[in-house]
């Protein structure tokens, strides 16, 4: 594999791995406080869900990156400029209406995604997302019955939910935003084009808005910077505060 | 233990009845939910498993305190499978609860305003990584002396739940024992830290188990009735003799210079905590007794439009449906 590639196969780990480490990150945030107990113990649940990813991509990220760093290193050791997730998923929890429909845009993005990638012509990747979507299948599930619930419910709950959607909107798009990255893989047979998917994520989102009786804003802006790195959201730094501290304040402990 | 200072309730029942019951009890037999009991057998369980339910509830925050500060990616993963097994002890116990005719939100209620209680030791702060190694190995280390004899109780729900939680608890407790093994080989801030771990919660997990009650009426009778197996001092010298070894094998000093093991009773001499402290702890002024009720009281209160929204959907679901039959 030639460096130019192997730079962008890393890129792209890290994009998987950023994206469950952040979001598992911010769902674990609700440990003890769901509103029912049951959500407490589901919560829990994909959290740990998305951690066990996190273990899956970032570690093969650092064995492709090859310089001796490691999962752990990866995750509790950079900056925030060098973290690749999407803006949709740093963004703080607000309430369970946002972190649930988060869960739900995210869920609808990556059932189709690590399905696809399945049938990646990389070994590892195709290994991670078998195991990653039987999880994402089941998160899918909930949170696209909880986003329903929760639409249709009362009139508080709708518009809450509606407040979530309207928030949540303009940070859907950056899921979807092709960049060299992700020409190189698909030129690869690594990953498909995330443009791909848009179609059929905006299909299976119309369903369940329709369903919750939510109307999804008209707007097709989009912020970016997550992905890339090149300008993440003031959460994100936060985020790292907390989660690298003890890593940051006793460099080379072992725990 | 997660249920301290359990009264027992008087009874009034038929005395033919009750010597009836009580043979079954001695017998060994289990009691199940549709059997007679006396009211106050319902009543003192009530009061026990939802004390205990509540503790594995509000035992989840200080844990959750540090879930967004493991050091790695494995301890944090292994950490929020901890409190979700507690989330899930939390479950069974209701549930156990609810067999003996009363509601999850009743004994939530209850807990809110105050009038049921949660075990003394979720109201210390845990205030270094260490913390996390010193619960799992000391505090579930000292639920599990309780809880093992309780898969044997004469409650059949509650056994059965207890038969679950005891064997998820003694993978948390050597859970924390890997943290503080990790802790002492660790770097000296690391030894630090777990040693002070241990100073602060020493004390703590030894009042536990409740003060002395080998005089007490109460237990007497819980203990007739097997929903209580062993008195509070038997548990905790048998804590203690099962934890200094431990202790002396991390290289960490228990902090109590009376601890000695005794040869002519093969069991270790200790020092008692301060009961006065622990009767604060109860009367609401413990370290943390008001951010942890606080923070009960807040999750369910954010929580009301969504369980609101969650019941009124079923019902739409439930009305549509019959329309459309």
């Amino acid at each position: 594999m030639d460096q130019t590639l192997k730079d962008h196969l890393v890129a792209f780990l890290l994009r998987q791995g950023d994206n469950t480490l952040v979001l598992g990150h911010r769902t674990s945030e609700w440990c003890g406080t769901a509103p029912a107990l049951e959500e407490d113990i589901a919560l829990a649940n994909t959290a740990l869900d998305l951690i066990g990813q996190t273990q899956l991509w970032l570690g093969y990220a650092a064995e492709v990156e090859g310089t001796g760093r490691t999962a752990n290193d990866l995750a509790f050791r950079r900056d925030a400029y060098d973290f690749k997730n999407l803006l949709m998923l740093e963004v703080p929890n607000e309430d369970f209406g946002r972190t649930i429909l988060r869960q739900f845009f995210f869920d609808a993005f990556q059932v189709p995604w690590l399905d696809a990638l399945q049938g990646s012509t990389d070994e590892r990747v195709a290994g991670i997302a078998a195991k990653s979507l039987k999880e994402a299948l089941y998160h899918l599930d909930r949170s696209s019955e909880t986003v329903i619930a929760l639409g249709d419910g009362t009139e508080v709950s709708n518009s809450r939910m509606q407040a979530a959607l309207d928030y949540l909107w303009p940070y859907t798009g950056e899921m979807f935003a092709d960049d060299a990255t992700d020409a190189a893989m698909s030129g690869a047979g690594i990953a498909p084009l995330p443009s791909t998917l848009h179609t059929g994520w905006r299909g299976k989102v119309a369903e369940v808005m329709t369903s919750a009786t939510l109307t999804t804003p008209d707007s097709t802006f989009s912020h970016k910077g997550g992905r890339t790195g090149t300008r993440h959201t003031e959460h994100l730094g936060h985020m790292l505060a907390t989660m690298q501290v003890l890593q940051r304040s006793h460099p080379g402990a072992a725990w | 233990m997660y249920a301290q200072m359990i009264k027992s309730e008087a009874t009034e029942d038929d005395p033919e009845k009750l010597a009836a019951f009580q043979a079954r009890i001695d017998a060994g037999e289990k009691i199940e939910p549709k059997d007679w009991m006396p009211e106050g057998y319902r009543k003192t369980l009530i009061r026990q498993i939802g004390q205990h339910a509540h503790s594995e509830i509000v035992g989840q925050l200080p844990e959750g305190n540090w879930i967004t500060r493991a050091p790695t990616l494995e301890r944090k993963a292994n950490l929020l499978a901890k409190v979700q097994d507690e989330a899930g002890h939390g479950l069974y116990l209701y549930c156990a609860a609810e067999t003996l005719g009363v509601s999850r939100d009743d004994l939530t209620e209850q807990l809110l305003s105050g009038r049921m209680k949660y075990s003394s030791i979720f109201n210390y702060p845990t205030l270094t990584w260490a913390d996390m190694g010193a619960v799992g190995w000391l505090v579930d280390g000292a639920a599990i002396m309780n809880q093992v004899p309780l898969q044997r109780t004469s409650y059949g729900p509650y056994a059965r739940a207890m038969v679950r939680i005891c064997k998820e608890e003694s993978f948390h407790q050597r859970q924390g024992f890997h943290i503080m093994m990790a802790m002492v080989n660790g770097t000296p801030e690391q030894k630090r830290m777990a040693q002070d771990a241990l100073n602060r919660f020493w004390y703590p997990a030894l009042m536990m188990f409740g003060p002395s009650d080998k005089d007490s009426v109460h237990s007497a009778q819980s203990m007739k009735w097997r929903i209580k197996m062993n008195t509070n001092d038997e548990l905790r010298q048998k804590f203690v003799d099962e934890t200094a070894p431990q202790a002396a094998y991390l290289g960490l000093t228990i902090p109590d210079e009376a601890l000695t093991l005794n040869e002519d009773t093969g069991h270790y001499d200790f020092t008692q905590p301060d009961w006065s402290e622990f009767h604060d702890v109860l009367a609401d002024n413990g370290p943390c007794n008001v951010e942890r009720m606080s923070a009960r009281q807040k999750a369910w209160d954010d929580g009301a439009w969504v369980r609101d929204a969650m019941v009124a959907h079923a019902e739409k679901k439930r009305a549509r449906k019959v329309a459309a039959e």
